[in-house]
C-alpha cells in the first residue's frame, strides 16, 4: 500500500472512530440563537474551538474569528438532549436478535450495564440525529422490576467508547402492570413489586456492613451505589399509586428517584414537589392506552406550573414507530400549554441536568461540548427543518430533514 | 303538556348522547372566516351558510338568508371535517383466528358507539372514517363507514347506501401480518396469493349462478367483485403492492392500497392504473421489516406522481387528534400545503366513495367542518369547533368537552382495538 493511501485509511479510521479527532473550528450564526443559558440572541454567533464552545453572544459586539468554517441559520439552538430512549439497545427492526433493552430472566438484575449491549451502528440513532439529537440517556429500559443500568452518550461513534459521556447514569427500575412477571413468577401484584424491592435494597445494605472484605456482588455493588445516592433510581411510574410507591421508596431508604413515565403525575404534583423528585415525563403524543390511559397532552405544562424538574423523552416504542423523536415531543408541548423556552429547555438543559450530565451539554455556553442544532425557522412547527447538526464540533448532517 | 317529542329532547339532553330529533333548521351562516373549501380556491373572508345539516352556500358576498343565525369567525379558518381513510375507533374487531378469509365478518358487529375514542376523535377534527377490522387475515372482514356524529347505535353514526343498508368496504391484507402459524393461514407470500385467488374464483361462481340458497360470504364477495364494495388492501412492501394491483387486474374489484409504505418505490405505476393511496406517516422508520424504509417523503412522492393520496391515523398507531400533524409533516418532506389539505378532506373522500357527501364545503354536501385558530399546519393551531350535519359536536372552549382534545382523567376509557394493542398498550401484531 502506498504511503498516500495509507495516510487517506488512517484519516478515514481516525474519522470513524472518534468526532474529537477532526474538530473543526466552527462558527455557527443564528438570526435567533436560543443558548438556554440566558435570553435568546438575535443575530447571534457560537463560535466553537476543538469541539468546544469558546464564545456565545450577539454578532454586533464580537470578534467573530476568521478562516473558521461558518454555518447559519434562523435559528440555533443547543443539540438535543433525549432524557431517556432506549436507542442502540433496541434495534429498528425489531427482531429478537437485536432487542437487548429487556432481560426477562430475572426481576431484579441492576448489574446489566447498558455498555454492554449498546450499538452505536444502529440506524434509529443516525435518525435521532438528523432531526438535532445529540446525546441520549439510553440503557436498559421498561418492563422489569430493575432491569438494568443506563449510561449517556452521543448520537455519533463507531463504538460505544466513542460515543460515551457517561458510563452509568441511573438504574432503571419500573412500578405497575407493565413490569409483573408471566404467568406464576413473581412480582404478580403491585404490593410484591415493592416488597421484592425492600428486600433488594435491604439486602445490598446489609451485606456490606457484615464483614470487611464481603464477596464481590454485582448486584449489591451496584445497589450500594444507588443507597450511597451515587447513582439515582429512576423508576417508571405511570398510575398514581405506582408514582406515590416510587416517592415511598425513596423516602424509606433516602435515595434519589427519579420519576419515568409520570402519565398520572397531575394528579399528585404536591407530593412530587415535596419530595423533590425529578420527571422524565413520557412522550407528548404517548397514546392513551393502557398504563397511560389518563395521560395527557398538558402534563408538561401542568408539571412545569407546579415547578417540578422535568425533561421530556423519546421513551420506548414496541412496534411502528420505533422511536420518537423529543423535538417533535417538546413541540407538542409548546402547542398545549408549555412556553416555547420551557418546551425547548425539556429537551436541552432540564433534560441535560436530570440525566447529570449538565455540565457539558444541553446550552451554548463557552466551556461546552460543541453540540448544536440549526433549524430553517421554529423548531417545532411541523414543517420546519432541521438543516444542520454539530457534535463536539464535527458537522455531523448537512441535510434538511 | 308537552309533547312526545319535548320529552324526548329532555331526555336527550339528560344522556348527553342521541341522535337529534331533527338537524338544524334554522340557517346559520359562519362569517369572515378563511374557508378552504376543498373544491377550490380559498376563500378570504367569506360565509358559509348551512341549514338542514347541509352546506347551503360558500363564498365571498354570498347572499345571506334574513332568518340566519350569524356567527363571527373574523380570523378562525373554516374547513371540511377530516376524512381519515384508515382507523380502529370504537373497539372495531373483525375475523377471528379460524380461518384467513372471512368476507362475512362485519365491522358494525363489534364497534362500540359510546367509545371515547370517537369523541377524541372527534375532538381531533374527524368526522369521516373508515373503521376496518385488522391485518391479520387475507380478509378480515367488512369495514364501517363511520360518521362521526351523537349515536347511541351502530346504525346512528353509519353511511347508508341507497337500500338502506349499512355502508362498507372490505378489508384485505398481504406481506407478514396474514402470514401466521394458525391453522388454514398461509406461511408464504405466494400461498398468500394463491387462496384469495382461489376463494374469489369461487365466489365468482357464486355471484354468476342462481344463488338460490344464502351464503353471507359469497354475498359480501360478490359486492367485491360488482365494484359496490371498495377493497382496502393493507400492504406494505412494493413487491406485495404490486401483488395487490395483480389481483386487482385479475378479478376487478376497486382498490385503495393502505398503509403502502413503500408504494413511493412504484408511484408511477400505481399512478399509471389510477390506483388510489391510503398512506401513513410515522416519527421513524422500523418497528417492523415491512416498514424498515418508511419515508415521510413518501406522500410528496405519491403526489408528484399523480396519485390520489389520502393520509389515515390507523388509530391506535398514530392518535387521531394528530391527523393535522401528518400532513405537517408530510408538507415537511415535499408534498404541497393544498395537496397535504385534500389528502386529509376530499382525497379520503374519494377513495371511500363518499365524495359526493362529504370531504368538501360545497352546497348539497353534509355539513361537516372545523373551526380553527390559525394555519391547520401549524403545531400551534387548536381545533375550536368540530361540526358535523350541521351540530356544533364539538367545542374547545367546553371544559367538559376540551378533555377529548388533550386526554387526562374523566377523558374516558378507550374500548382497546384488540387487534392492534394489548392491556399494557403494547403493540402486538396484526395492527399496522
Amino acid at each position: 500500500m502506498s504511503a498516500r493511501k495509507l495516510t487517506v485509511a488512517a484519516a478515514f479510521v481516525a474519522s470513524a472512530l472518534s468526532s474529537s479527532a477532526l474538530a473543526q473550528d466552527l462558527v455557527v450564526r443564528g438570526e435567533r440563537v436560543f443558548t438556554m443559558a440566558g435570553a435568546a440572541i438575535e443575530n447571534g454567533v457560537v463560535v466553537i474551538e476543538n469541539g468546544k464552545i469558546v464564545a456565545v453572544g450577539p454578532e454586533a459586539t464580537m470578534e467573530v474569528p476568521e478562516g473558521y468554517e461558518q454555518l447559519s441559520a434562523a435559528v440555533v439552538t443547543p443539540g438535543l438532549v433525549d432524557a431517556h430512549t432506549v436507542v442502540g439497545l433496541t434495534g429498528y427492526s425489531n427482531q429478537p436478535d437485536e432487542q437487548d433493552f429487556l432481560e426477562t430472566s430475572s426481576p431484579i438484575q441492576p448489574e446489566l450495564r447498558a455498555i454492554d449491549a449498546y450499538n452505536p451502528d444502529e440506524r434509529l440513532i443516525d435518525w435521532l440525529r438528523g432531526f438535532g439529537v445529540t446525546t441520549l440517556h439510553t440503557g436498559h429500559g421498561t418492563g422489569a422490576l430493575v432491569s438494568g443500568q443506563t449510561m449517556v452518550v452521543k448520537s455519533v461513534g463507531l463504538t460505544v467508547d466513542d460515543a460515551m459521556v457517561e458510563r452509568r447514569a441511573m438504574v432503571a427500575g419500573h412500578l405497575g402492570p407493565g413490569a409483573l412477571g408471566e404467568g406464576d413468577k413473581a412480582p404478580g401484584t403491585r404490593p410484591k413489586q415493592i416488597a421484592m424491592l425492600r428486600e433488594a435494597l435491604i439486602k445490598a445494605q446489609t451485606g456490606g456492613e457484615k464483614d470487611d472484605k464481603p464477596k464481590r456482588d454485582l448486584q449489591a455493588e451496584v445497589l450500594r451505589d444507588v443507597l450511597a445516592r451515587k447513582l439515582p433510581l429512576m423508576i417508571t411510574a405511570n398510575r398514581a399509586q405506582d408514582i406515590m410507591g416510587a416517592l415511598r421508596i425513596g423516602d424509606e431508604f433516602d435515595i434519589d428517584v427519579v420519576i419515568d413515565g409520570a402519565a398520572e403525575a397531575y394528579l399528585v404534583l404536591d407530593e412530587l414537589r415535596e419530595a423533590g423528585a425529578a420527571v422524565i415525563l413520557h412522550p407528548t403524543m404517548t397514546r392513551h392506552f393502557g398504563d397511560y390511559a389518563n395521560a395527557s397532552f398538558i402534563s408538561a405544562a401542568a408539571l412545569r406550573e407546579a415547578g417540578i424538574p422535568f425533561a421530556l423523552q423519546s421513551g420506548y416504542e414496541a412496534y411502528v414507530p420505533k422511536t420518537r423523536v423529543v423535538l417533535w415531543e417538546a413541540g407538542f408541548a409548546a402547542a398545549h400549554g408549555l412556553a416555547f423556552e420551557d418546551a425547548l429547555r425539556s429537551v436541552t438543559i432540564d433534560a441535560a441536568r436530570i440525566i447529570g450530565v449538565g455540565d457539558r451539554v444541553g446550552s451554548l455556553e463557552p466551556g461546552k461540548d460543541g453540540d448544536v442544532a440549526l433549524f430553517d425557522g421554529d423548531p417545532f412547527e411541523y414543517t420546519t427543518h432541521v438543516i444542520g447538526v454539530v457534535i463536539d464540533g464535527v458537522v455531523v448532517s448537512r441535510e434538511a430533514n | 303538556m308537552p309533547n312526545i317529542r319535548t320529552l324526548l329532547a329532555g331526555a336527550c339532553a339528560l344522556a348527553a348522547i342521541c341522535t337529534p330529533l331533527a338537524a338544524q333548521e334554522r340557517p346559520i351562516v359562519f362569517e369572515g372566516a378563511i374557508i378552504l373549501t376543498m373544491a377550490g380556491e380559498t376563500i378570504e373572508n367569506g360565509a358559509l351558510v348551512i341549514e338542514g345539516g347541509k352546506v347551503v352556500s360558500v363564498g365571498a358576498g354570498i347572499e345571506i338568508p334574513a332568518d340566519a343565525e350569524r356567527r363571527d369567525m373574523r380570523g378562525m379558518v373554516i374547513m371540511p371535517g377530516i376524512v381519515d381513510t384508515h382507523s380502529h375507533i370504537g373497539g372495531v374487531s373483525g375475523a377471528d383466528s379460524s380461518s384467513p378469509i372471512q368476507p362475512e365478518v362485519r365491522a358494525m358487529d363489534s364497534i362500540n358507539p359510546r367509545d371515547s375514542r370517537i369523541a377524541k376523535a372527534r375532538a381531533g377534527g374527524v368526522t369521516t372514517a373508515n373503521v376496518m377490522p385488522g391485518s391479520g387475515y387475507l380478509m378480515s372482514g367488512q369495514t364501517f363507514y363511520m360518521k362521526l356524529r351523537r349515536g347511541q347505535a351502530i346504525e346512528d353514526i353509519a353511511f347508508l347506501w341507497d337500500d338502506g343498508t349499512v355502508m362498507g368496504g372490505m378489508k384485505m391484507a398481504n406481506g407478514t401480518n396474514p402470514i401466521r402459524e394458525a391453522s388454514g393461514f398461509p406461511k408464504t407470500r405466494a400461498k398468500s396469493a394463491a387462496l384469495v385467488r382461489t376463494r374469489l374464483v369461487a365466489a365468482q361462481a357464486y355471484c354468476e349462478g342462481e344463488k338460490e340458497t344464502r351464503d353471507l360470504a359469497n354475498e359480501a364477495l360478490c359486492e367485491v367483485l360488482g365494484g359496490k364494495r371498495i377493497v382496502h388492501f393493507h400492504t406494505h412492501r412494493a413487491d406485495d403492492v404490486m401483488t395487490a394491483m395483480r389481483l386487482r387486474d385479475e378479478f376487478g374489484f376497486r382498490l385503495v392500497i393502505q398503509h403502502g409504505m413503500e408504494s413511493y418505490k412504484v408511484a408511477d405505476r400505481i399512478a399509471a392504473s389510477n390506483t388510489p393511496v391510503s398512506a401513513i406517516l410515522v416519527d421513524s422508520p422500523g418497528g417492523k421489516l415491512e416498514a424498515m424504509n418508511a419515508s415521510l417523503a413518501a406522500a410528496g412522492i405519491l403526489e408528484r406522481a399523480g396519485v390520489l393520496t389520502s393520509l389515515h391515523s390507523d388509530d391506535g398507531i398514530i392518535d387521531s387528534r394528530l391527523m393535522f400533524r401528518q400532513a405537517g409533516l408530510a408538507v415537511r418532506a415535499g408534498m404541497t400545503r393544498q395537496g397535504a389539505l385534500r389528502a386529509l378532506t376530499i382525497n379520503g373522500a374519494r377513495q371511500l366513495g363518499l365524495a359526493d357527501r362529504v370531504g368538501s364545503l360545497e352546497p348539497g354536501k353534509d355539513a361537516d367542518f372545523l373551526v380553527l385558530d390559525g394555519d391547520p399546519l401549524s403545531v400551534y393551531t387548536d381545533i375550536r369547533e368540530t361540526w358535523v350535519e350541521g351540530e356544533k359536536l364539538f367545542d374547545l372552549a367546553d371544559p367538559e368537552q376540551a378533555i377529548y382534545a388533550t386526554g387526562g382523567y374523566g377523558a374516558g376509557e378507550d374500548t382497546l382495538p384488540g387487534e392492534v394493542l394489548d392491556h399494557s398498550g403494547e403493540m402486538i401484531g396484526g395492527g399496522q
